[in-house]
């Protein structure tokens, strides 16, 4: 609707505005946080899919199996499975969280704050510690 | 970095504003647009820049945000003294709500640099350069920093917030213990300027039936309260996917709330009174 287009005189018969808030509201750790652990489920449900896609190319025979695992180890590759498993670490320490403070515990604002920095120092340990691990056992290709 | 109480300003912030539009997915009349510039008084030595989210429902116009030069050397040390003070000033149509300039009747709840809290309890000095003033966010606008709150205390009232009794009527007062007292501070210091529930994504989503955390924490004032009565009607009343459920622990509430109260907390004993009941 243009309003401007209203006659000179007349109240314009126009609904109220709504005030503005995720364009305006500042990101704190706390919505951030709540959106990346948002963000990670969704990702580790689309992740999911591709384990399946993985353990069906390997059941389906070396042919299939070698395309995928060309795809994974592909740079691309690795930096999607590192992001993977990033976000497996973060949902899972952000999980535990929850979990914390469904017992009415770790609502004092300093434990909020708190809480969230390990989660999310946590989670970087955890992965740099896996892929370390992984790249220890395996080997780098 | 670690926040110890609410009334700390966020010093450091990844962003001053989530990286979206700044009118993204907002109703064509929602949108906010570019405003007029007011000039600094003639002679005034030390100004700053208030951007301020104007809105005239006579005009037919969008919202707009508007730029006001104020005199700090003229001027009290709270935003609300600088609204007041464009008000006598610069612009008498300026439009805000307040009363009592301390932080205890709630009517100045507003957005500032992006969070919400009191203009009155506020610093100038405490925000950027220039200052941002919008409405509490989420809420249908009245005028410029009017918001109307109908639906909230429609919500509010939904809670049944008074002491709900099936005794019979004691003599005198219904007594508590210290105790039984003590379990409802941190509680019933609410002033209801509905900073927390303005400040809650679960309600800008699903504000029509989650009831937000200022009235819930409401609501666990009276379960909390030893003299109330009718603590699994109200329960019954609040077991609800939306009244309830959509509260997904985010916390920007306890972030945000000028009292320094825990509508967060409130709102996790109310879940846990739930499942102990069924159990």
């Amino acid at each position: 609707m243009d309003a401007k287009s209203t006659p000179p005189g007349t109240k314009a018969p126009r609904p109220r505005p709504f005030s503005p808030h995720i364009q305006i509201y500042r990101p704190q750790l706390t919505s951030v946080l709540s959106i990346a652990n948002r963000a990670t489920g969704v990702l580790l449900s689309l992740a999911a899919i591709g384990l399946v896609i993985w353990l069906s190319a390997a059941a389906a025979g070396p042919e299939p199996y070698a395309v995928v695992q060309r795809a994974l180890v592909s740079w691309t590759g690795q930096v999607v499975l590192f992001g993977v498993t990033f976000a497996f670490f973060l949902h899972l320490c952000g999980g535990i969280r929850h979990l914390v403070w469904d017992t009415v515990h770790g609502f004092a604002l300093r434990s909020i704050y708190i809480s969230g920095w390990s989660v999310v120092a946590a989670s970087a340990a955890l992965t740099v510690a896996a892929w370390t691990g992984g790249l220890l056992v395996a080997g780098w290709r | 970095m670690i926040v110890e109480s609410s009334d700390q300003v966020s010093g450091f912030s990844w962003l001053k504003r989530f990286p979206i539009p700044r009118n993204f997915k907002m109703t064509a009349e929602s949108q906010v647009e570019k405003g007029l510039t007011w000039p600094a008084p003639e002679g005034a030595t030390l100004t700053k820049a208030f951007d301020v989210y104007r809105y005239d429902p006579d005009s037919g116009d969008n919202p707009r945000l508007d730029r006001f030069h104020v005199d700090l050397n003229d001027c009290g040390p709270m935003v609300l003294d600088a609204l007041i003070w464009i008000k006598n000033k610069v612009d008498s149509t300026l439009t805000f709500r307040r009363s009592c300039r301390e932080g205890v009747c709630g009517s100045c709840s507003m957005n500032m640099d992006g969070t919400n809290w009191l203009a009155c309890t506020r610093f100038i000095s405490d925000l950027d350069t220039p200052a941002t003033i919008y409405p509490l966010a989420n809420m249908s606008i009245i005028k410029d920093l009017v918001p109307d709150q109908t639906h909230l205390f429609a919500q509010y009232a939904t809670i049944e917030p008074w002491l709900r009794s099936k005794t019979p009527e004691p003599e005198k007062e219904r007594l508590q213990s210290p105790e039984e007292r003590s379990r409802i501070d941190g509680y019933y210091e609410c002033i209801l300027c509905f900073c927390c529930t303005s400040g809650c994504p679960s309600h800008w989503w699903n504000g029509d039936r989650f009831l937000g955390p200022a009235v819930l924490l409401q609501a666990w004032r009276w379960l909390a309260d030893s003299r109330d009565e009718a603590t699994e009607e109200r329960l019954d009343n609040l077991e609800d996917p939306f009244r309830l459920y959509r509260c997904h622990t985010i916390l920007n509430c306890t972030r945000t709330c000028p009292k320094g109260l825990n509508p967060g907390k409130a709102i996790a004993e109310i879940k846990k009174m739930i499942i102990e009941r069924e159990s």
